[in-house]
């Protein structure tokens, strides 16, 4: 039992890195209906901007806020000179657009800062927490916890932009309909420039978690394709949906990955590892079957 | 003036619905076949077949499988490569436990193979389309190329999955040389591309375009949408599933799962929308246009460099080559969202008129 409530809260927990990156998704899918595939890659670009300006004996609070800059501007610039464009395209253009621009980012970023991994450290330390190690005998490390106070800091951050400032309003409105939005005054044009600006803070935010964790290196981009899943699962237009997703799927692949290799090994024998590369995939199309449209998804109505 | 349909007078049924109506198609069409199986191999050398022209054949197969697909049906897959896994492992098996079995036999059952895991995966786009779709497809890259890696049964417990595939043998004719293995490929293609060519203006075809512009009015006017829909990915699957049991025989020889990457599924669909979606000749024009370009970004880009005096090393001519990739990708798309297929067929327009303005 307490190896499977350790199991569990660290899946919780790695399920908010998963959230993180999701919610760059949703931002975007709900602002502009872009489903950008580019946000793997806007990781790797921000974690590596980060590396980068450090290696060049910049301090961390600067290379982040360097990096920041660097994705805001990266965002205008996609806005201006790729997305601008395509108005009135077919979203599948749209999302293939997205998928050239994940290309072009993964040719870019390493060109530039260079491609070799690199570790990233950010202060926080990857070990278990002594307290909860000693009076439960269970391994939570603090790195996860501390990735998770941020993700809650960044949605609540989040939530409350969009609910209070003028910039969210404007940009609900955006997402509820575009034509009405624009019919009322509301930039269009300024307010996707800003979702970009907004995508690539969450994309910073979470580079340097997973570059922390994991080290600042390719597989970075294959991050996007964990979110997916989480996307389906919470729906494409919700961010309490990408929170949950995430947890969903974080807590059910680290469950899966201990028990069921071991259940099929003695069904078919043979070595089972590595199913967390697609046991989201399945269960968000178990998922599918009941709900369509995801957890808190809205519900899509076609009319001829 | 040349390509002009003036006086081409259609006196019978069978005439007016031939393939190419047009009777410059048709010189057009016999006259690149001539060149394909005739001059082609008594010109080009080893390396252009087995290198660039047995690898164009094969993926723009592959292409018009997703295209047929994507393009005319409307879903988008974005599990291809998985389904090309299929239908290589599938030849192999059939080969390796059937004793005596044709090889164009074993091809065939591959494809039918893929095209039933290909139903498979296609039911969730009875109830969810768009992108909750694509996403559906992942899973079916994932989880194949997964299942080729750990049951070994598939693999005739290989190591790690690899196979490598036995000679092709032809009435007890063997194709060894990349010559012959050209041949063999052409000829495939040949005869599903005009396949493809002819289906989607049949019924089935035409099914397949209503539900892709709206599922709903399609159902209204009394298409069936599971059938349709299901048909779409069977003989897709089909046609991906020949092309990997191609790839993995006539191309490479061996072949492990991880070959058949998310990378790979992408490629596939770069083809399709740089070749344009919904057209038969795109497919051909996208792959070769996706295959030839590190051919050609690999040649220019390091004499570019020497022309400029820059040092690049390798890791950066590989950089560039995916940066230039990505951005043709999206100018592509913003010049001409219909691809090259479009282009061509404005061309034509152009031909019709020419050399008169009006």
């Amino acid at each position: 039992m307490r190896f499977f409530l350790e199991v569990l809260i660290s899946g919780l927990l790695s399920g908010v890195m998963y959230s993180l990156v999701a919610l760059g998704f949703v931002l975007i899918y709900k602002a502009s209906g872009v489903f950008n595939f580019a946000q793997g890659a806007m990781v790797y670009l921000a974690a590596l901007s980060v590396v980068g300006c450090m290696e060049k004996g910049v301090p961390l609070w600067l290379a982040i806020i360097l990096a920041f800059i660097i994705m805001t501007l990266f965002g205008i610039a996609t806005e201006k000179f790729v997305l601008r464009k395509l108005v009135n395209q077919p979203p599948i253009t749209l999302f293939m657009a997205t998928i050239g621009l994940a290309f072009f980012i993964e040719g870019l970023a390493p060109m530039v800062f260079g491609s070799d991994p690199r570790a990233l450290d950010i202060g926080i330390v990857d070990e278990p927490i002594e307290a909860i190690l000693n009076s439960w005998g269970m391994v939570i490390s603090k790195f996860d916890l501390v990735a998770a106070a941020i993700a809650a800091l960044l949605v609540t951050t989040l939530a409350l932009f969009f609910q209070y400032t003028r910039i969210g309003r404007a940009l609900r409105a955006v997402a509820d309909d575009h034509q009405a939005a624009l019919s009322i005054g509301i930039p269009l044009q300024h307010i996707w420039a800003i979702v970009w600006g907004v995508a690539g803070f969450v994309a910073l935010v979470a580079g340097m978690l997973w570059g922390a964790r994991n080290g600042v290196q390719f597989a970075l981009t294959f991050t996007a394709l964990k979110a997916l899943p989480v996307l389906i699962i919470g729906g494409f237009t919700s961010v309490p949906g990408a929170i949950v997703g995430g947890l969903i799927i974080g807590a059910s692949e680290k469950l899966a990955e201990i028990y069921l290799p071991p259940l099929m090994e003695s069904a078919f024998g043979g070595n089972f590892g590595g199913i967390e590369g697609w046991f989201p995939y399945v269960l968000a199309l178990g998922f599918l079957l009941i709900r369509p449209e995801g957890l808190f998804g809205e519900k899509h109505i076609d009319r001829v | 003036m040349l390509y002009r349909e003036a006086g081409q007078f259609k006196s019978s049924y069978a005439a007016d619905q031939q393939l190419f109506p047009i009777r410059q198609d048709r010189i057009g069409v016999i006259l690149l076949l001539v060149v394909a199986f005739v001059v082609v191999p008594m010109v080009a050398g080893d390396y252009w077949f087995s290198a660039i022209l047995i690898p164009f054949l094969i993926f723009a197969l592959a292409a018009l499988g997703l295209n047929l697909l994507t393009g005319y049906a409307g879903q988008l897959s974005l599990g291809s490569a998985a389904f090309m896994a299929v239908g290589a492992y599938a030849a192999y098996n059939f080969q390796l436990r059937i004793d005596g079995l044709p090889m164009v036999l074993s091809f065939a059952l591959a494809g039918l193979t893929a095209a039933g895991v290909g139903i498979l995966f296609g039911l969730p786009s009875l109830w969810i389309k768009g992108f909750y779709l694509a996403v559906a497809t992942l899973a079916a890259q994932f989880f194949i190329v997964w299942c080729l890696t750990k049951f070994p049964w598939f693999s005739n417990h290989s190591s790690s999955g690899v196979i490598s595939t036995q000679k092709i043998t032809f009435f007890g004719y063997v194709v060894a040389s990349p010559r012959e293995k050209y041949l063999l490929v052409l000829t495939l293609v040949t005869v599903l591309a005009l396949a493809a060519k002819n289906l989607v203006r049949s019924s089935t075809g035409r099914a397949w375009m209503a539900v892709r512009d709206m599922d709903v009015a399609a159902e209204v006017i009394g298409i069936r949408l599971m059938p349709t829909k299901l048909l779409a990915f069977a003989v897709s699957s089909f046609y991906c599933g020949v092309a990997g049991a191609l790839y993995a025989f006539c191309y490479l020889g061996s072949v492990e799962p991880d070959g058949f990457s998310l990378d790979m599924s992408f490629r596939i669909l770069f083809m399709i929308i740089i070749g344009g979606m919904g057209s038969i000749l795109g497919s051909f024009l996208g792959a070769a246009f996706i295959l030839l370009l590190p051919i050609f970004l690999d040649i220019t880009l390091p004499a570019l460099a020497g022309l400029l005096g820059l040092p690049f090393s390798n890791a950066t001519v590989s950089h560039i080559q995916i940066l230039v990739f990505g951005a043709l990708i999206m100018f592509f798309l913003i010049v001409e969202p219909h691809g090259l297929a479009r282009l061509w067929q404005i061309a034509k327009e152009k031909l019709r008129l020419w050399p008169f303005p009006h």
